[in-house]
């Protein structure tokens, strides 16, 4: 499936995804979202300054910058865990304007499962107020089946590895069929071999349930491997927004990939002296 | 299970059997050949005939109920109160604020000290007992109650609210799960202080109980009788904390120190 970047209008927004699978032309599943203005200071410490993004519905972004660029103040302002300062930002569906979705999920660096609830039930944390409903248990169970835990749903989560809570994390982001998944550095702390494998399980689901992504990574190569798009932030502000137009699945350390990585990096480096004190 | 792991079991839950056994056959042995005046320490056999004979005429059994009804109503009340406190004391600032110095003053009184005090209030009746346990198990269950919400990760309070859990899902799946192993080392160190609270109250003051009991023997010099006093004590407390433990072991089978290699 080859992805159309670099299409920053929201008027295009439909023409910017294009499932392959289905022959039917349908509307993609995720969300669009318009950041527009966005800032947000604490005190008098500006982290975000006047971010204007058209994210696609569908759309795998990747959020890169160095610690402290503001990369997740702009993630935890989409979800909703803090107030803008500035600006706003809003969340489409087609030309319908979306208020308050309960449609973003996210996933964190850590796992943060409840230690006293099975694994299935962890998931189930997923459908918020529906985990009451009769399907509850069965939604769950796919959602399991999906990041290939199944046989683990009776245990508790103290007994898995690190790999394994993080895809019984995803799966409980997942349960709820979102519209945006969000990504906190969900792979930051595993190992190079468990993330390689994360990496494709994320790209699979992705492409299965056509949710948007925002992944937040400060591992360029990461981004460059899953995201339609790059956006580097750097003191508050992007500083490129780069489509990233390969063929998927992209093989890590093809020459392709490191073409744009560097690309990347450089941008990164020559911020970091730019801004350095 | 396998006939083995059974058998490696049972032999683990003897060896901890096999010093208390090794250490009555020596006192036997010495009481026996002689070596202790009666005066002294009576015999194995002397303090179990003095059991048999306090059994028979239920003199023994009414008094176990009476020190033990007086403690877990002690505890009941006590605990609970400070439950309620840690609760409301851990969730919210404001209540902390109002509360919390107010406790930790009263808490730095030692309970037993207002035995004085409590005879004067309530004599030497029911009311006075269970006063002074439900006042020593406040401050355990309290402090560890309140320690536990706290320390609840806020990483896992913030993923509830995220994923749309009401105050209510948010307390009873994750802040009280959470608070829990907290809540029963709490609950632990209480009943150790309901036992040592209700021995000294009913030696002081009391008409009947176990302490009761152990202070009449004392008056005719009954010495087997008062050793059964000090053993019926260890062997409530030994019930009593086992009891919570199979409780904690039962709640708390998430916890990676409770489960099973």
């Amino acid at each position: 499936m080859s992805i159309a970047t670099g299409v920053l209008t929201l008027n295009r927004t439909d023409a910017a995804f294009a499932p392959a699978a289905p022959a039917t032309e349908r509307r993609p599943h995720g969300l669009a979202i318009a950041i527009d203005g966005l800032g947000k200071s604490f005190g008098d410490n500006r982290v975000l300054d006047g971010i204007d993004l058209a994210i696609p519905a569908g759309q795998f972004v990747a959020i890169v910058g160095r610690s402290g660029s503001g990369k997740s103040t702009l993630l935890r302002l989409l979800l909703g865990l803090e107030t803008p300062s500035a600006g706003g930002f809003s969340f489409r569906d087609g030309e319908r304007r979306i208020d308050n979705p309960r449609a973003a999920r996210v996933m964190f660096q850590e796992p943060r499962l409840l230690p006293w609830a099975r694994v299935l039930a962890n998931v189930e944390v997923g459908l918020g107020a529906d985990r009451k409903s009769p399907d509850a248990r069965r939604r769950a169970l796919d959602a399991l089946r999906a990041v290939d835990l199944e046989e683990k749903r009776g245990v508790w989560p103290a007994t898995l590895s690190g790999g394994q809570k993080q895809r019984v994390a995803l799966a409980r982001a997942l349960v709820s069929n979102p519209r945006i998944l969000a990504l906190d550095e969900p792979l930051g702390a595993l190992d190079a071999l468990t993330r390689i494998t994360m990496q494709r399980l994320l790209e699979r689901v992705w492409r299965d349930q056509q949710f948007t992504a925002l992944l937040v990574t400060h591992d360029v190569a990461e981004a460059v491997t899953l995201a339609d798009r790059v956006v580097l932030i750097e003191n508050g502000r992007i500083a490129l927004d780069l489509a990233i137009d390969l063929p998927r699945p992209r093989e890590r350390g093809s020459a392709a990939v490191a073409a744009l990585e560097g690309r990347i990096l450089r941008e990164l480096f020559k911020g970091a002296e730019a801004g350095a004190p | 299970m396998t006939v083995r792991t059974l058998a490696a079991r049972a032999a683990g839950s003897l060896a901890q059997w096999a010093l208390p056994l090794a250490i009555i056959a020596v006192w036997q042995a010495a009481a026996s050949a002689g070596l202790l005046s009666t005066r002294v320490l009576p015999a194995p056999s002397a303090v179990l005939a003095a059991g048999w004979r306090l059994t028979l005429n239920g003199e023994l059994l009414q008094n176990m109920w009476v020190s033990t009804w007086r403690a877990l109503v002690g505890f009941v009340i006590g605990g609970g109160i400070g439950f309620a406190f840690g609760l409301a004391n851990g969730l919210s600032d404001r209540s902390e604020k109002v509360f919390d110095s107010t406790l930790q003053m009263v808490r730095n009184i030692p309970h037993l000290a207002l035995i004085p005090l409590v005879i004067l209030w309530f004599g030497i009746d029911e009311t006075a007992k269970i006063f002074l346990v439900a006042l020593g198990v406040f401050f355990p269950v309290y402090i560890n109650t309140q320690h536990g919400i706290r320390s609840v990760d806020p990483q896992l309070i913030e993923m509830g609210r995220i994923y749309g859990m009401t105050p209510w899902d948010l307390f009873w799946r994750v802040l009280l799960p959470g608070a829990l192993p907290s809540v029963f080392v709490g609950v632990r160190f209480a009943l150790g202080i309901m036992w040592l609270t209700l021995i000294v109250a009913e030696t002081i003051a009391a008409s009947s109980g176990i302490g009761y009991m152990a202070m009449q023997a004392r008056e005719f010099l009954l010495v087997d009788v008062v050793v059964l006093s000090i053993l019926i004590y260890a062997l409530l407390g030994k019930l009593a904390d086992s009891a919570a433990r199979v409780l904690e072991r039962l709640c708390l089978g998430w916890h990676p120190a409770f489960q099973k290699p």
